[in-house]
């Protein structure tokens, strides 16, 4: 068990990176609590692995440290950083029966046959896979793989962390579930930092106490999953949460307000002042609503936006609407009582649901 | 939907069914024919039964020979397999220089195999050849046309320079398809450099090696092009292997019907050893290594 925390770390695969774009991993300072279970969520190639890649030690930073309990940690090898990590492909030895495959890394650390045989019934108990023991680890299905290498991690005493780097990847939709809540409740049971890798929000979401996003080697939000929802810090977070994603218009700022396109924003002075005191020539200003925000208004009502709406999908519990504002994309979701068809038609922004950012970064709710 | 039942689909593998006829099967009766008959003139022949395949089976010649060739086919493979293995696992895994050597690598697999007996039969001549010069000038007393140990290591050692690259490249193949996150659960469970190989590399590379066992089993036990132009079979008949003796058999002393049942009899010697080592191979990679435990 360890508190995990990143120093001025980053991490480039060149040398001598000159530009934020030469980092796989943009230097950042962050901190895994001890205990706390996180999800890292984000596109591939953001830089995700690689960033677990250096808690487990397969990889040097280029750039900072790493402290685990305050000691750091940087340059040990993996084999002393007691470090469990799962692969997208469940990782097995073949040629091993079950509990062999659990023993390996006891054995290779010279413990006494009597210790290992002990811990290796104490973690198939955990695991559920007591009475698989003397199975050969290669005829398993994808289920029990991914929870034989998750046992090869767990079978060391003192394991710092938990990686899991999208474990699920692999596994049929409808032992997801099963598989999912068995892995939560193994860490409440043990209590150990972990860290969950994931391009799949629903999977991120509902696993972990916080949500870390990143996106081009940079973490751009960490909060817990209403946060993201609600208050996302940046356009990347309102994209990439939801389903489908945040609708964004550039906001232009002129003596008496804010507009979209043709159409008035009705703000509060607080948020026009603020507004006003980002609005340099080289700043980007845009508005950000999620689709559940968005509803149907009067032709002309005030604040209301005109829209030309292109197709209307019935999702089961509400209608998923697409069209466009002043040229730019939008999406809603709208009750299923309320007839929509194609064509022109006005839509509200919900008023304290609007986010507003600054070059992507948001500056006001 | 409605089958229809009739013998159409022979017209379809006529075909086929030529091709093989003309390349193995007539071929194949032809020697069979040959082998139950004693043929005098070309158009005089008696037939005698399996008299050919007993005299054969009592021919010490054949004995030695066949002696030689087992001999032979186990040098190579116990020199072989563990050097091309070796190889294999030293070869650098990306970039330029994994092509180079890749390159380099297969230049032996490339020459004709008349031309491999010439370049070592010129390499081990003490007057004019690198390899027999440099012997004689370090005092070692090396000839492979009159020592039979010195004809022997010579033949050996032009297979394995000749063949090992091709156990080599198998390898490699099989080293190339191991995902890297075998090796990153390798260190994170703390494994020594031999438990990487015994467990993962070993076990991953087991198709390939069981091809390149077989390969090399069948091919060194045909040898005959590289020690004919080397060494002629001698000296005496100390490297006069199967192959070299069913020729001298065959076409020297056109002895064709004990020709052809010794080559019946060569056949299914090497059909029956290749069968018994690739069931013998598939057995040990699939039962639990280690699983004394517990």
């Amino acid at each position: 068990m360890a508190r995990i925390e990143f120093r001025n770390l980053g991490h480039a695969y060149g040398a001598n990176p000159a530009s934020a774009k030469d980092y796989a991993l943009q230097p950042m300072n962050m901190v895994w609590e001890d205990g706390g279970a996180y999800a890292l969520l984000g596109p591939s190639g953001c830089g995700k692995s690689t960033l677990l890649n250096i808690i487990s030690g397969l990889l040097v930073p280029s750039h900072g440290e790493v402290l685990f309990d305050g000691k750091d940690m940087t340059s040990m090898p993996t084999r002393g950083r007691n470090i469990a990590q799962v692969f997208q492909f469940p990782v097995l030895y073949d040629t091993m029966s079950v509990y062999d495959n659990l023993a390996f890394p006891l054995r290779n650390r010279k413990m006494p046959e009597a210790e290992v045989h002990k811990r290796v019934h104490e973690i198939a108990e955990i695991l559920g896979m007591s009475d698989v023991l003397k199975q050969r680890a290669s005829g398993m299905a994808a289920d029990a793989k991914q929870k034989i290498s998750l046992g090869r991690g767990l079978v060391r005493k003192d394991v710092s962390a938990i990686l899991f780097d999208e474990p699920l990847t692999v596994i049929d939709p409808h032992l997801k579930w099963q598989l999912r809540r068995q892995l939560k409740q193994i860490h409440q049971q043990l209590k150990l930092t972990l860290i969950y890798v994931t391009h799949d929000q629903v999977e991120a979401l509902t696993f972990a106490d916080e949500v870390v996003v990143m996106t081009d080697g940079k973490i751009v939000q960490k909060g817990e999953p209403d946060a993201l929802f609600e208050r996302p810090e940046h356009t990347f977070v309102g994209y990439f949460i939801g389903s489908p994603g945040m609708n964004f218009f550039p906001l232009k700022l002129d003596a008496d307000g804010a507009s979209i396109g043709a159409h008035k924003v009705a703000l509060d002075a607080a948020t026009l002042g603020m507004l006003k005191s980002a609005n340099h020539t080289n700043n980007v200003l845009s508005i950000g609503i999620r689709p559940e925000f968005v509803d149907l208004a009067q032709p002309g009502a005030s604040g209301a936006l005109e829209a030309q709406i292109d197709s209307v999908q019935h999702l089961g519990t509400c209608q998923l609407i697409t069209g466009t504002v002043a040229g730019h994309a939008v999406k809603a979701k709208i009750d299923t009582s309320i007839p929509v068809s194609t064509g022109s038609h006005w839509l509200r922004l919900a008023r304290p649901e609007t986010i507003f950012f600054c070059n992507d970064e948001r500056i006001a709710r | 939907m409605n089958k229809p039942y009739n013998n159409k689909a022979w017209f379809f593998i006529l075909p086929v069914f030529i091709c093989v006829a003309f390349s193995a099967i007539v071929p194949l009766m032809t020697v069979i024919n040959y082998s139950v008959q004693d043929i005098i003139s070309p158009t005089q022949s008696v037939f005698v039964g399996l008299e050919w395949f007993r005299a054969m089976m009592r021919d010490p010649e054949l004995h030695g020979a066949l002696l030689r060739q087992i001999v032979f086919s186990l040098c190579v493979l116990l020199v072989q397999l563990p050097l091309g293995v070796g190889l294999a696992l030293s070869m650098p895994s990306k970039g330029w220089q994994s092509s180079a050597a890749l390159v380099v690598l297969s230049m032996p697999l490339l020459i004709p195999w008349n031309v491999v007996g010439t370049i070592w039969q010129i390499f081990g001549r003490a007057d004019i050849g690198l390899g027999g010069h440099a012997l004689s000038t370090l005092g070692i007393a090396y000839n492979y046309a009159s020592n039979p140990l010195d004809a022997w290591m010579t033949v050996l050692l032009m297979d394995v320079w000749h063949w090992t690259p091709l156990v080599a490249l198998l390898g490699f193949a099989g080293l190339r398809s191991i995902p890297d996150a075998y090796y990153q659960a390798a260190q994170i469970d703390g494994a020594s450099r031999w438990a990487i190989f015994r467990y993962i590399q070993l076990p991953k590379m087991r198709g390939v090696l069981m091809i390149a066992v077989l390969l090399r089993f069948m091919d060194s036990f045909m040898i005959y092009t590289e020690p004919f132009v080397l060494t002629g079979g001698g000296p005496g008949n100390s490297t006069t292997f199967l192959s070299q003796y069913l020729t001298q058999k065959a076409v020297g002393q056109f002895d064709l019907g004990p020709a052809a049942a010794f080559s019946l009899i060569y056949f299914l010697i090497i059909l029956l050893l290749s069968f018994v080592l690739y069931n013998w191979m598939q057995r040990t990679g699939s039962k639990p290594a280690g699983s004394d435990h517990e």
